[in-house]
């Protein structure tokens, strides 16, 4: 009987809709940045502390290789495309979840419940935080090749 | 009023810091404060990392040597991993049973303190260390 009682959220038993899809987005997105998102923080912070060669290692592996002799620029590794992939995903979670949780501040607040409002923030909540990541990764793309 | 004691303290003793009258609510107010610290500390950080170019060493290491960088961002590691805590503590309730719900929340704690920890120390190894690195 125990094992048979339904558990929190239901996700089968709901039509979904964008403030559904909103609501398991910031848990999903949530725990992407607490998890993925803090070890990549703390190895940045911890490589830096380690000195210059561990910082070298960490700019090497996530981000750009070191260019071979001769070369002004070096061509992306796998593991830069990882970590690039991985930190596009994670500036995405963190938007989402950002603007998700403002959102969700207003409706602690009481605010916002009606269902029309409810469907339009949740839809905005997720638009923005599509284009909020587009316009970084010009910016930082932009950066890199000006 | 020897009636109201009981094994424990007293009624009221025991009732005092249960339910959702005082943890329960505890956990979900410091989870909108932290929310609210993330908003501040989060802003500046994004807007840090944008402005400057961190994929040079000495860029990354004179900027976190700096007070009003170190001090702010050991408080964004105090704020977002006490959010961590109580946030995924939330999932953990919600979709682990059984026995593995203990461990798993044992494993949450040392994630956090752990982590917290590891980024509070590495950011004091670099400010008291200079900037010229180790």
């Amino acid at each position: 009987m125990a094992g048979n009682r339904p558990i929190s959220p239901h996700l089968g038993s709901y039509k979904w809709g964008p403030h559904m899809a909103v609501s398991i987005l910031h848990r999903a997105t949530g725990s992407a940045l607490a998890i993925a998102g803090a070890l990549i923080l703390l190895w940045w912070l911890g490589a830096i502390a380690g000195g210059e060669a561990s910082y070298q290692a960490f700019i090497e592996t996530v981000w750009r290789a070191a260019p071979a002799n001769g070369a002004s620029v070096a061509a992306l590794s796998p593991t830069n495309w990882i970590g690039r992939i991985i930190l596009f995903g994670l500036t995405w979670a963190f938007f989402q979840h950002f603007f998700s949780g403002l959102r969700h501040l207003v409706l602690d607040t009481g605010a916002g419940y009606e269902l029309k409002t409810n469907r339009l923030w949740a839809t905005i909540v997720m638009i923005g935080a599509g284009l909020a990541t587009v316009a970084v990764w010009l910016f930082i793309l932009g950066r890199a090749i000006g | 009023m020897s009636g109201a004691r009981t094994k424990g303290g007293t009624h009221l003793g025991r009732v005092r810091g249960l339910g959702s009258a005082r943890e329960g609510a505890g956990h979900w107010l410091t989870h909108r404060m932290t929310a609210l610290g993330n908003i501040l500390l989060f802003s500046w950080l994004a807007a840090s990392l944008l402005t400057n170019d961190f994929s040079s060493y000495n860029a990354a290491r004179s900027w976190v040597s700096e007070p009003l960088v170190a001090l702010p961002l050991i408080l964004l590691l105090v704020n977002v991993f006490w959010h961590f805590r109580i946030g995924l503590q939330v999932l953990i309730e919600d979709y682990v049973h059984g026995p593995l719900r203990i461990a798993a929340l044992a494993a949450l704690n040392f994630y956090v303190f752990g982590g917290a920890a590891f980024g509070i120390f590495a950011i004091l190894r670099i400010v008291f260390t200079g900037t010229t690195g180790a």
